[in-house]
């Protein structure tokens, strides 16, 4: 309870992040360029759904009546547009979408786009990879770096021994060496272990040493994970 | 078929070279031929718990250069015909050591012996690594404390990555020694236990030595402590150890301190 009170005091936190939108240059006349659309909803139908999709209208010269049917269209076949570009904003009604500026080109072509629903066959069965399972001890002075994805080692991790990953890490055992997760950024990486001894847990560069580990905890299985900037330690159940 | 067994525990001072002569020396007692080479190059001391110090003529390093044969380098042992000691040079240090040589001089006594135990410095360097490179079994010794068991699991790290049965694929069968194991002090919990030791290992247990007088008083007349005095709890753990390398099964003996009221009623006396 006290918990939730500190956190409703916290000032909000705005942060930015960016995410690679489609971006739809539609040219006259609009009605051969959404039946090009409607090609490619046919091969891959909901291809868009759930994407970000921005409407540049630099092209073309729309009145506001032309802009609020074109979006209605688009709304048909189940494409929400997240903002519009390249257009004088008076031309814009409320409940339209907002207008964007600053966008900049990203590495993802039409063509990559195209190819996408193939290529994406494709990654899984790539995605083997991912994971990295370890059948014996991790042994002390071993350093095992993984920094793809995820790595599980069913046995005990141990003094000076040390383990990297870029996912998450998960003991079935004692942890007493380092763990280090998420090193690419990943902040939602979560370390699991039966037993916690650990002399390092790290979690997207956010450490803990051994002596910041709370006493309780030790010998019991736990997790680690990252709250904000904070590494959080818990008892498993 | 001949055997190569390394001992070898990463630190010093646990009881590698006590434990080399103590299991060589069994093992010839049940009538296996057997050699000992003392991979501790500069700092040899094998020779010293064997007693052979004043027969050492050429050693491992002249055999491994070419510069001595190695029939010339073996010396038998006063007590036992079956027991051989291949001793390491003192003037010169670790570098002297080459994989070729050694790889030559395994396989050269592979043909003559059934066990051929080596000696490991402590460390982690050229000297432990050749020491195990060949190694089809291996034993580690260990002290039940904590710095030991650390260096120990570093070992069997390099066990498993660094010696030419693990770079084929296959396994180098790996026993647990722990040695200067003192019943009274583990009572007290000031040390670890038994337990404790084998869970952080991950590895079986060949025998438990307990910490003991005679391993010293055995040392200081060059005598392995299993022919000195066989009767000796040490003796006696060195022997079990022995005929389970041997494939026996043997139950394993915790040592617990038995003299503790006869000490207690000493001590007052004494106070």
């Amino acid at each position: 309870m006290d918990a939730s009170t500190q956190t409703a005091r916290q000032p909000v936190r705005m942060r930015g992040r960016s995410y690679v939108a489609f971006v739809f240059t539609p040219v006259v006349p609009i009605v051969t360029w959404l039946a090009d659309i409607d090609a490619t909803l046919a091969r891959s139908p909901g291809f868009f759904t759930g994407k970000p999709v921005v409407l540049d209208l630099s092209s073309v010269d729309l009145s506001p009546t032309a802009i609020a049917h074109l979006l209605a269209s688009l709304d048909q076949r189940n494409i929400r547009v997240l903002g519009v570009e390249g257009v004088n904003g008076d031309k814009l009604t409320p409940n339209m979408p907002p207008l964007l500026t600053g966008g900049r080109p990203s590495g993802l072509t039409a063509a990559e786009a195209e190819n996408y629903p193939q290529t994406k066959t494709k990654t899984r069965t790539r995605t083997k990879s991912a994971s990295l399972l370890l059948d014996s001890p991790v042994r002390s002075g071993q350093s095992i770096v993984f920094p793809d994805g995820d790595v599980t080692v069913l046995g005990s991790v141990g003094s000076g021994a040390e383990i990297v990953a870029g996912g998450s890490i998960h003991v079935y055992g004692t942890l007493r060496g380092r763990a280090m997760a998420g090193i690419n950024g990943n902040s939602s990486a979560r370390i699991f272990c039966q037993r916690i001894e650990a002399e390092l847990l790290a979690i997207d560069g956010y450490y803990q040493t051994a002596e910041q580990i709370g006493e309780a905890l030790r010998n019991q299985p736990a997790q680690a994970w990252l709250e904000g900037e904070e590494l959080r330690i818990t008892p498993l159940n | 078929m001949a055997k190569v067994l390394v001992v070898t525990s990463g630190k010093g001072g646990v009881g590698k070279t006590t434990s080399t002569a103590a299991l060589g020396a069994a093992l010839a007692q049940i009538g296996q031929t057997v050699v000992v080479i003392d991979f501790d190059v500069g700092l040899r001391n094998l020779d010293l718990v064997m007693g052979a110090e004043r027969r050492v003529v050429f050693d491992l390093i002249n055999v491994t250069q070419g510069v001595a044969k190695l029939q010339q380098a073996l010396i038998r042992d006063k007590r036992l015909e079956n027991l051989w000691l291949l001793p390491a040079s003192q003037t010169r240090d670790k570098d002297a050591l080459t994989d070729d040589g050694v790889k030559r001089v395994i396989a050269e006594l592979k043909t003559k012996f059934d066990w051929i135990l080596c000696d490991s410095p402590a460390g982690i360097e050229r000297g432990a690594t050749l020491a195990m490179r060949y190694a089809d079994e291996a034993i580690i010794v260990t002290n039940p404390e904590v710095s030991s068991v650390r260096d120990s699991d570093r070992i069997i790290g390099m066990l498993d990555s660094k010696t030419v049965r693990a770079e084929r694929g296959e396994r180098v069968e790996k026993h647990l020694l722990i040695t200067r194991y003192d019943s009274a002090r583990a009572a007290r919990g000031e040390m670890l236990s038994i337990d404790d030791v084998l869970e952080i290992l991950a590895t079986p247990l060949l025998g438990i030595v307990p910490e003991s007088q005679d391993v010293l008083k055995a040392s200081n007349v060059g005598s392995p402590v299993t022919l000195n005095n066989a009767a000796s709890a040490p003796a006696r753990a060195y022997i079990d150890a022995v005929r389970r390398l041997m494939g026996e099964t043997v139950p394993m003996t915790v040592p617990v301190a038995r003299k503790s009221l006869m000490n207690r009623l000493l001590r007052r006396r004494a106070a």
